[in-house]
């Protein structure tokens, strides 16, 4: 949110113009076509079918539900929940909540940054860990807190995180071995 | 015999679901006739997971951070010969965290299961919602509302039955009941609890609201970051709909009304109740200018009310016990109770009720038990971004609207984080700073570029690059944002500033003039260095240095390598002797 991330690059580095089935987004449509007010509904819905929102979603979900591409873009834009970027197969999300921050979030983001050479909000090259900061997961007598595909790690330590990571890696290559 | 699981959100986060796994195996191995429940969360977030037996006389205990294992040893002793395991049971220590406190809007939550309306209705749910149909008229309910002297639960305790009033009157239908349930102060979690652990409290109360306001239609606004509140809302208003208490016709009298839930996208701004209702709508979620107020024009242009989770919570129970047995309970002007989620450097961190007007120092002290590794308390943080800290000299201070005014910082929706000698004041101003100033919608000027501008001086304070006009360009700045804005985002987000610069000054002088961290927190301040009298050499530091800027060998103390430190603090976590120090 806010304005200022209008200094990374260009409108296509922003919204990744890849080739998408949008055939997927029918049920949705066919619920909501016409209906401009349910536009956040529409976005969160196309976002749980595509892992995020690809720029052709945007542009076919403004024609469907009669509103102008720009009011789509902008509302996917200001919202936190809407990715415009594809993410990696494992989300780690780490709780920067006023708890988490007082018990040392800050040392665990930098760990995880570490541990998998990517910068908040970035993807491994290797597409398995995308790492996010997030404002609050509600879990603040377990801080520090981080979720990990949904599940969440309490009473963190920077080196426990790391260790959470490799556990996942190494679970990764097992499986890829067999 | 009863076994019953905690399962809010934070108990799933300690491992509730593996319990209730291992509680269901049990059952099923030891062939037990043995009623397996779950509930939300009954506010001992420390003490989880958390499992209840009651007996077949009733009598219940408490077993706390039960693990699989521990299941185990309660089926073989408790449930099958009848012995309690009191090495796991709830000791009176911890008993004095739920003794100190008084509940209404909580009062179901950890005891019903949040699935299954049966038991809301045990416990008397609905009732106030007949009561208020089939006895009350709608202005009689709303005067009930005015003798309780309930505010506003969501920050600002606005009285609610002139909100209520004023949506009743204006022109225009239809009207809208709105539950604003998007909860997005940082360290706060009191609605998601009442949604996980007694939604139907919640239903009740926008129920009876409807009916006083003569509203047709209610939406819930969640933040979709609580997946598991949704699906228990939506568990609950299907039930609500096929017992009737949601529809048309509700009881035979003539009132229909019902709710649909509507999942926010993660936008902080959305609490502000404007915005909250331009997010409904489909719109990015900018606040609008007020007046004219909701009740006079809100969703879609018509009168709508909208309240917060807790303050509806608290509607039935007043309806059913009427409001001055509400009235009796707390301060002149405050009413009732407030619930806090207490949080931060506490030894007992969870959720808390308490009547308005106990002090400060006893929500910490007597229902929290003090600060962790009983350091020294330095502040407690009220109200979140938009509140303020306030120092350890005014913990006498008692918990009501006004009182809290006075300190500088708010009651907000109750986020309590509670801060110790270790936690740097100028380093806490600029956490909540990069939070509103990233979630700042951008539509004020000052709003959107001063909380930017503050934000950049607080950081530089904290990197050691402080100048001796940034204090007073700061409060310049924040009179400015304050003035400038034109919801209670921006209004607010200087507070955390201005409190920590009322009483924490000294630390904001030390960091630009000493180029010191008093509680060693801002890492371009603080040096980490090896004690040579207490290394034993062991050498783990070093191996898990990840920039290897640890040298030493065996029989030598080791030392850090500074220009390469990246001050990430593992050394420290690792050493086992405590060798090493920060300064």
């Amino acid at each position: 949110m806010g304005c200022c991330e209008c200094k990374e690059s260009g409108f296509d580095a922003r919204f990744p113009d890849e080739e998408v089935d949008l055939a997927l987004l029918e049920g949705v449509l066919e619920k909501y076509r016409g209906n401009p007010g349910s536009l956040i509904t529409v976005l969160q819905k196309a976002q749980d079918i595509y892992g995020y929102l690809p720029r052709k979603v945007l542009y076919h979900i403004a024609r469907e539900i009669k509103v102008k591409p720009a009011k789509v873009f902008g509302v996917a834009t200001f919202y936190a929940q809407f990715r415009l970027r594809p993410i990696g197969k494992h989300l780690i999300m780490v709780c920067h909540g006023t708890a988490c921050h007082v018990n040392g979030a800050e040392l665990i983001t930098s760990a995880l940054c570490d541990e998998l050479k990517i910068n908040e909000g970035e993807t491994t090259k290797d597409g398995l860990f995308t790492l996010q900061n997030v404002a609050c997961l509600g879990c603040c007598s377990l801080a520090p807190v981080m979720m990990i595909d949904g599940e969440a790690y309490g009473k963190l330590t920077p080196d426990k995180a790391r260790g959470i990571i490799r556990e996942i890696l190494k679970k990764e290559t097992e499986k890829e071995g067999v | 015999m009863k076994v019953i699981v905690g399962l809010g959100s934070c108990g799933i986060a300690a491992g509730g679901n593996k319990v209730l796994q291992a509680v269901n195996e049990e059952v099923r191995k030891r062939n037990l006739d043995v009623e397996v429940k779950k509930a939300g969360c009954i506010g001992m977030c420390y003490l989880e997971p958390l499992v209840e037996v009651v007996d077949d006389e009733g009598k219940s205990t408490m077993y706390v951070r039960v693990t699989p294992d521990v299941v185990k040893d309660i089926f073989e002793n408790h449930v099958e010969k009848g012995v309690v395991v009191s090495e796991y049971a709830l000791s009176d220590e911890d008993r004095a965290y739920i003794e100190g406190q008084l509940r209404i809007a909580l009062r179901n939550c950890g005891k019903i299961d949040p699935e299954c309306i049966d038991e809301y209705i045990e416990v008397g749910g609905y009732k106030a919602l007949e009561k208020a149909l089939k006895e009350m008229t709608p202005e009689e309910v709303i005067e009930e509302i005015k003798i309780s002297g309930l505010r506003g639960r969501g920050g600002a305790g606005f009285p609610t039955w002139f909100k209520w009033n004023a949506t009743r009157t204006a022109p225009g239908t239809p009207k809208y009941v709105v539950c604003n349930a998007d909860e997005g102060d940082p360290g706060a979690f009191m609605d998601r609890s009442v949604l996980e652990g007694d939604p139907h409290s919640v239903l009740e109360g926008m129920a009876i609201a409807a009916y006083a306001i003569g509203a047709e239609a209610g939406y819930i606004y969640v933040r979709a970051e609580y997946p598991l509140a949704i699906k228990r809302l939506e568990i609950a208003i299907s039930q609500a709909r096929e017992k009737g208490f949601l529809g048309k016709n509700i009881m035979g009298t003539n009132f229909s009304f019902d709710i649909n839930i509507k999942a926010g996208a993660g936008a902080f701004v959305c609490g502000e109740e404007t915005a909250l209702i331009a997010s409904l709508e489909g719109e990015r979620g900018m606040p609008r200018l007020k007046p004219p107020f909701p009740a006079q024009k809100g969703y879609m242009g018509k009168p709508t009310n909208i309240n917060n989770v807790e303050t509806f919570a608290n509607v039935p129970w007043i309806i059913q016990n009427g409001g001055k047995a509400f009235a009796a309970v707390g301060t002149e002007k405050s009413k009732g109770t407030k619930v806090f989620a207490l949080a931060g450097k506490v030894k007992r961190g969870g959720l808390v009720e308490v009547p308005m007007g106990v002090p400060l120092r006893e929500v910490i002290f007597k229902i929290g038990g003090g600060i962790k590794g009983d350091r020294k308390i330095k502040a407690v943080q009220l109200g979140g971004p938009s509140g303020g800290c306030i120092p350890e000299s005014l913990l006498d201070t008692p918990v009501d609207y006004e009182s809290i005014v006075k300190t500088g910082a708010i009651m907000g929706s109750g986020g309590m984080i509670v801060m110790d000698e270790t936690t740097c004041m100028v380093d806490m101003a600029r956490f909540f700073l990069d939070f509103t100033q990233k979630e700042s919608c951008g539509k004020c000027t000052h709003c959107r570029i001063g909380t930017k501008r503050m934000l950049e001086i607080l950081e530089r304070i904290c990197r050691g690059e402080g100048k001796e006009e940034d204090l007073e360009v700061l409060e310049e700045l924040a009179m400015n944002v304050k003035e400038g804005s034109l919801c209670g985002l921006g209004q607010t987000a200087p507070n955390p500033v201005l409190t920590t610069l009322k009483y924490f000054r000294h630390e904001y002088e030390a960091h630009i003039k000493d180029k010191k961290c008093p509680a060693k927190q801002c890492k371009a301040l603080i040096t980490y260095r090896i004690d040579p009298a207490k290394c034993k050499s062991c050498g783990l530091c070093a191996r898990k240095c990840p920039v290897n800027t640890i040298k030493g060998s065996k029989g030598q103390p080791y030392e850090i390598i500074q220009e390469n430190c990246t001050k990430c603090g593992t050394c420290m976590e690792v050493c086992r002797f405590g060798a090493v120090y920060v300064e």
